[in-house]
């Protein structure tokens, strides 16, 4: 029995008060379940982000001068040896300080422990997950937005372009360690490249006349393949992203532009793309970051659990650095914790390396806001 | 003051544009009833269209139009909408090639005595010499400067110190450079409406048109700003030929020197201003301009 108004109520009289007070009971219970949703997700957010903080901080900061603990972000990861004496007394050490101790404690060592990568600190990983981060934004960006741009100004819209549009979609649905082995197979194992010794495995060799072939024998486990691998991981994010930003630039823009003469490219150039650059960034951005955290696009393709040199100290000097395999972050958080065994000593490497990790992700958002807000600034409408 | 420009290869003569309005109207002699008053009144045609009919895919929009526009004069297109008017314009300078399946599928469009749709006029140069001016003040979100540049900047000009003139002497033309020689270099969205749409035309005239085609440039603006238009374009008829569609048949009769009235697609009347309104020969065109419309 629902009666409608309340102007039909006289004033002083309210014989619909329950009705209402029901109804005002469910509204305030939707908002609190919707309310609530919020702060589980909020609150586990944050204590997620505290624990990582509260342990992981002390890794890299402390509290005395210098306050930041260099070693931890310069050094590379190392065996760390703890030798202990007679007496209970633990000494940390690096491998090559195991002897000086054994020789000091001579009897007087009880046992002697070593925990794989846990000491020294972490710069190889961070380096490959900078350039492989590097290399995956150029292509993906590259890529994604060319291909953005193709599929929504110059493509005449019909089926074929709809079911191009799906299967990029479809694409971001792919597990992404298919997609790693899709990059061993594709970039590891046959892209081409140019080189004067093909090896015997290149699936076609082409002369090019002076004593150099195309080869397609692959990159090998490379910062190059794992880029690429990374950048196709993200690229059906970037391209949706890219191609509705592209589209929200007002028609009128692209119309005026050329009844001034300007060619398509021209219009494009300097109509649409910088108008949708912010927004292309910003949510491209997105999907860096979760490209810069993946470890199964760059187990096969790239990335090793341990190497004690960087990039550049190769035979091959600052060229190698792109045909290097590198070591990753988010792949040594992975062997930090599932594949070497357990004890105190092996977590500050763990929690430094997931804080360091963090640090570097929300750096990466944070520069993309800096971006888009001066790019909007310069270009709002 | 008025470069011309070749629309292609071929230089245009003069000669031949008089000539093409020579044609004596009732040269298509299947001209229906209605189109029968679709004579040019003038003598000296920049755009003559000739028996033409427009299609959106399947769907015609224009029937059978014949029309020559004078040169520095400005015509009004009128007629109630949905009856063809912004369609008919944005042929003179191609810009309907970007609708799919939009084509004109009889008849033909000279400027300046070439038929605009043939293979080697070259819609760059074409759009150079036939300026638009649209329905909504779009200025990019770039420097007042950069948006009078941008039509130059497109056809390889880099020139400071040309880039410079220009942009004065248009914002001059557009009576804007005392209100806005200071900043220059501020965002064009700042401005009020009625300015904004005056840089439109500053930025339409920086390449120099001979045309200038307005669709409704007045119809987002307030009486001040819509009178300051005016006269702008009272101003720009020395130099240019203006096409402007207008629904406010006081504009049309302030602004314009003849004035055509469109109805479902076909050209009803075409006639000097003062005709049109004063002594309508068809009694579509004389229920319109009464307001006794339906
Ligand atoms: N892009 C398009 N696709 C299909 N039909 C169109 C398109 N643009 C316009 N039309 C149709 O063509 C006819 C003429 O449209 P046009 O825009 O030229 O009218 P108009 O006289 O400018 O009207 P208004 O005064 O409302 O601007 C209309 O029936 C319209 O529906
Ligand atoms: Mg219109």
């Amino acid at each position: 029995m629902q009666t409608p108004a309340q102007d039909t109520a006289t004033p002083g009289t309210n014989p619909f008060a329950k009705q209402k007070s029901h109804r005002e009971t469910k509204e305030s219970l939707i908002k609190w379940t919707l309310r609530s949703a919020t702060y589980v997700i909020l609150i586990i957010t944050a204590s997620i982000f505290t624990h990582i903080f509260i342990r992981g901080a002390p890794v890299v900061f402390s509290l005395t001068p210098p306050f930041i603990n260099t070693s931890f972000l310069t050094k590379l990861p190392e065996t760390l040896h703890v030798l202990e004496d007679k007496q209970g007394k633990k000494y940390e050490t690096t491998p090559t300080g195991v002897d000086v101790i054994k020789k000091q404690l001579g009897d007087n060592l009880r046992n002697e422990k070593t925990i794989s990568y846990s000491g020294g600190g972490i710069l190889g990983p961070i380096v490959g997950t900078i350039l492989l981060v590097g290399v995956c934004v150029v292509v993906a960006l590259g890529l994604g937005i060319a291909s953005a741009i193709y599929l929504s100004e110059y493509a005449k819209q019909g089926k074929f372009i709809e079911m191009a549009r799906l299967a990029i979609l479809n694409l971001s649905g792919v597990p992404s360690v298919v997609f790693g082995l899709f990059g061993l197979g594709m970039f590891v194992l046959s892209a081409p490249k140019i080189t004067s010794h093909p090896l015997d495995r290149s699936l076609l060799a082409i002369p090019l006349g002076f004593g150099e072939y195309i080869s397609f024998e692959g990159w090998d486990t490379s910062v190059l393949a794992g880029g690429f691998t990374l950048a196709f991981v993200i690229l059906p994010v970037v391209i949706t992203a890219s191609e509705e930003c592209l589209k929200a630039v007002p028609q009128g823009f692209r119309e005026t532009s050329l009844a001034l003469g300007a060619t398509k490219w021209q219009t494009i150039w300097k109509c649409v793309l910088p108008f949708a650059m912010p927004g292309i960034l910003t949510s491209s951005i997105l999907g860096i970051a979760r490209a810069a955290g993946e470890t199964a696009p760059i187990m096969f393709t790239a990335a090793l659990a341990f190497k004690d040199k960087l990039p550049w100290q190769g035979d091959t000097g600052i060229m190698g650095i792109f045909t290097q395999s590198v070591q990753a972050l988010p792949y040594h958080i992975y062997t930090l914790s599932a594949r070497i065994p357990q004890n105190e000593y092996s977590e500050r490497a763990q929690y430094g390396s997931v804080f360091v990790f963090l640090v570097l992700v929300m750096s990466l958002a944070g520069a993309s806001v800096i971006l888009r807000r001066k790019l909007r600034a310069k270009y709002k409408w | 003051m008025v470069t011309t420009y070749p629309i292609m290869m071929s230089t245009v003569a003069p000669k031949k544009a008089e000539s093409g309005v020579a044609t004596p109207p009732a040269a298509a002699p299947e001209v229906s009833e209605m189109a029968s008053e679709t004579s040019s009144p003038v003598s000296n045609a920049i755009i003559t269209v000739k028996d033409m009919d427009f299609c959106y895919g399947a769907k015609q929009a224009m029937f059978n139009v014949n029309l020559n526009i004078a040169t520095k004069k400005v015509t009004a297109f009128i007629g109630p909408s949905g009856c063809g008017k912004s369609t008919l314009l944005r042929c003179f300078n191609r810009i309907n090639d970007r609708i799919p399946g939009a084509h004109i599928s009889k008849g033909e469009v000279r400027i300046k005595g070439k038929n605009i749709n043939e293979e080697d006029v070259d819609l760059a140069q074409l759009r150079r010499q036939v300026g638009m001016v649209f329905q909504r003040s779009n200025p990019f979100p770039k420097s007042i400067y950069e948006n009078v540049a941008y039509g130059l900047r497109v056809h390889g000009e880099s020139r400071k110190s040309v880039l410079d003139t220009a942009v004065e002497r248009c914002l001059t033309h557009a009576a804007l450079w005392s209100e806005l020689k200071d900043r220059l270099n501020a965002n064009a969205m700042g401005l009020s409406g009625g300015q904004q749409q005056r840089l439109c035309i500053a930025r339409a005239i920086a390449t120099e048109p001979d045309i200038l085609l307005m669709d409704e440039p007045c119809s987002a603006l307030d009486p001040i700003a819509t009178s300051k238009i005016e006269e702008l374009i009272f101003q720009l008829s020395n130099d240019y030929t203006v096409v402007i569609v207008t629904h406010s048949m006081q504009q049309a009769r302030r602004v314009a020197d003849d004035t055509a009235f469109f109805y479902l697609g076909k050209l009803i009347e075409f006639a000097p201003t003062m005709e049109i309104f004063s002594n309508p020969r068809q009694k579509q065109t004389e229920a319109y301009v009464r307001g006794q419309f339906s």
